[in-house]
């Protein structure tokens, strides 16, 4: 019995419960204002327990009650065509393409420029201040524009676009990825700079006693040594990613995608549609952290890693 | 002299050579060949004679010198033709091996420490950032790059001393009002729960899971639901980074206020000192790394979430307001402008909490060794 009252899961458990509790407690007390003012208009009297059904399913309320927003959810998630546009997933799917795609670039130029900082004096001398100045700059706050900017310059009359030849979707979603792919090189590069320089001394003098090549030191000992980092900084980036690619969508025009239901949702007061993407984009989010710990463990243990 | 660096020289002289030959640009019918003005003849032959008259082995501080004097002659040439050629390309690469060689060299110097002055180490990444507005400069003005796209910064500069009254307008509505406000607000509020939680290892073990996972929710998303609740002003904006800045904050301290070990908890005891002064004298102390972190990346997580919060409605001041009204109109050296005031904003928010973190734990080990 004290091994489960002392074990994590039993502790978030409890504390996701008293969330949800505090969760309804909240939309009952903030509701209860416009609820008991549309009561109040039509004349008749309404005991307690009316008032308090009503603003847990009331139609446009200040804060939905949890179950309006799980049955929203629901209805927006699975029991639609996933094709249909008026599916979640449909637009989730349009967020993860271009969280993926930024997720994957950025995670290769964090590799590319950590390797270059590792093994060149003058690059980390020069990169490294700049790139940690570039984290403090909001670029997520002026991630629409960027967006409208790399869209006009794919599709517009220049030498970049004429040569990709790219139709307004491919822009968009590319467009949309660089933000992400801002957001998620930075963790990369940090993480992969340490995991790559975490190799001690004696080890890299081996590799000098043998003779071995930069390519080969790289390759046999700093990498290997520096894959843990690489899966810790890509949990983080992931999680990056998936904001940049949300934030790139909104004031950008964007019809379909989370972002843009997020602030369609909020130019016409939907509170629970509101809530129900918001809540789509927290599960995404911890999938997407899942399945990258999940390769982690793949490839820790193909790598010949014990459990630990 | 490394093997690289002799690449970079001979790449160096070979581009100098062709900024010599190739046309420099076009000015009306006419070709402006690099004979035409003197500088931009006297540079190029000046980094071919100092290659090769010291057989590569100039010291580290003239080739600096060489590139900033290169850097100058780019920027100069600009105006000696309506668009770039060849040449000008090549002139713009040149400066950027020289300057590349220079930072190769003098890092090399730095590192086998041969070079004892060590404030020299700031001239390397001072360099790249010149290099890079340089042929920012270069590119959108001798490329002709339409201002839509991408100005050039001595627009941008412009720009910001036109409108240097809107800018501080709105600089004072989302950064003076909604930021500080916020910041204070969610970092206060977030090291109180860290100390509230810190008593009962139950809440610890579950709160700490919850907070990690919701610091890496799009939070923001958050911000049209505060705006509908606080209203259009900015205690809507303030609300927003408030709940951005709570998590962070909240994860780190209780990680920081765990990590006094038992053998100087025990000092604390044998001094028959209560829970409060162990917690102002020694655990509050030595979470402060943990504390300052947090307070370093919600510096700039209160900027983004004030500014992402004012895209969804705000009275007509504000800096996500402007830059969305700007988007919208395509004045875009106006959205730069505003993109530079937000980068320093962001840079010297960033800094200030950091030189008070230096002031505060000058006894940890990043900061006594004078590295970070």
């Amino acid at each position: 019995m004290t091994a489960i009252r002392d074990s994590k899961v039993f502790a978030i458990f409890v504390l996701v419960l008293v969330l949800i509790v505090v969760w309804y407690v909240g939309a009952v007390l903030l509701n209860w204002g416009v609820v008991t003012d549309r009561f109040s208009r039509d004349g008749a009297t309404h005991s307690l327990t009316d008032i308090v059904l009503t603003t847990l399913s009331y139609t446009r309320p200040v804060l939905p009650a949890p179950h309006q927003v799980a049955v929203d959810l629901w209805n927006t998630t699975l029991t639609l065509a996933p094709s249909n546009k008026r599916s979640l997933l449909y637009h989730a799917w349009i967020t993860l393409s271009a969280t993926l795609l930024g997720f994957v670039m950025g995670t290769v130029l964090g590799v590319v420029l950590a390797l270059f900082i590792v093994l060149n004096q003058a690059a980390s001398r020069s990169l490294m201040p700049w790139i940690i100045a570039s984290q403090t700059v909001p670029i997520l706050a002026v991630a629409p524009v960027i967006v409208v900017l790399t869209y006009n310059v794919l599709t517009g009359q220049n030498a970049v676009a004429q040569l990709l030849h790219l139709d307004a979707d491919a822009a968009q979603l590319i467009s949309k990825a660089v933000i992400a792919t801002y957001l998620s090189f930075f963790p990369v590069v940090v993480g992969m700079v340490k995991g790559l320089r975490s190799p001690e001394t004696i080890q890299l003098d081996l590799m000098r006693t043998y003779n071995a090549t930069t390519t080969q030191t790289v390759w046999l000992l700093r990498w290997p040594t520096a894959v843990p980092f690489l899966f810790a900084s890509m949990k983080v980036a992931v999680a990056a990613s998936l904001v940049g690619a949300i934030v790139a969508e909104l004031p950008t025009g964007a019809v379909s995608g989370l972002g843009a239901r997020l602030l369609i949702g909020s130019y016409n007061g939907q509170m629970v549609q509101i809530w129900s993407v918001l809540l789509l984009s927290a599960i995404l989010a911890g999938l997407l952290v899942l399945a990258v710990g999940i390769v982690e463990r793949l490839v820790v243990a193909r790598m010949g890693a014990r459990p630990a | 002299m490394s093997r690289l660096e002799r690449i970079l020289a001979i790449a160096a002289a070979l581009f100098a050579v062709l900024a010599i030959a190739l046309p420099l640009g076009i000015r009306g019918d006419a070709v402006v060949m690099s004979w035409t003005g003197v500088l931009s003849v006297a540079w190029p032959v000046l980094v071919l004679l100092l290659l090769a008259l010291f057989t590569l082995k100039l010291p580290p501080l003239v080739s600096g010198l060489l590139a900033v004097a290169g850097g100058a002659v780019v920027l100069f040439e600009l105006a000696q033709f309506d668009s770039a050629g060849w040449g000008y390309w090549a002139l713009l690469a040149t400066a950027w091996l020289v300057a590349w060689l220079f930072a190769e060299r003098l890092s090399a110097r730095l590192a086998s420490g041969a070079e004892r002055r060590r404030w020299l180490g700031m001239l390397v990444p001072t360099m790249f950032g010149l290099a890079v507005l340089v042929a920012w400069e270069a590119g959108t003005r001798g490329g002709n790059v339409p201002n839509v796209l991408l100005p050039a910064p001595s627009v941008i500069w412009a720009r910001i001393v036109a409108n240097l009254p809107i800018l501080a307008a709105d600089f004072q509505q989302t950064f003076l009002k909604a930021v500080l406000a916020g910041y204070a607000i969610g970092n206060g509020v977030g090291l109180l729960v860290a100390i509230a939680i810190d008593r009962s290892p139950f809440l610890k073990r579950g709160l700490l899971p919850i907070g990690s996972f919701v610091s890496a929710l799009p939070l923001v998303g958050i911000a049209p639901i505060m705006v509908m609740w606080f209203g259009f002003d900015w205690p809507s904006k303030a609300a927003v980074v408030v709940l951005m800045t709570f998590f962070p904050m909240l994860v780190n301290a209780v990680a920081g206020l765990n990590v006094t070990v038992a053998m100087e908890r025990d000092l604390m005891r044998s001094y028959a000192s209560s829970y409060w002064q162990t917690l102002f004298k020694l655990r509050l102390p030595a979470a402060a790394p943990f504390i300052f972190n947090a307070l370093k990346i919600n510096s700039t997580l209160a900027l983004i979430g004030a500014i992402v919060a004012e895209f969804f409605g705000t009275p007509v001041v504000g800096m996500g307001f402007r830059i969305s009204t700007a988007v919208g109109r395509m004045d875009i050296d106006l959205v730069w402008a505003e993109i530079a005031v937000s980068a320093l904003a962001g840079s010297v928010f960033y800094g200030v909490v950091a030189l008070i973190e230096r002031a505060v734990t000058f006894w940890h080990p990043s900061i006594r060794g004078g590295t970070t």
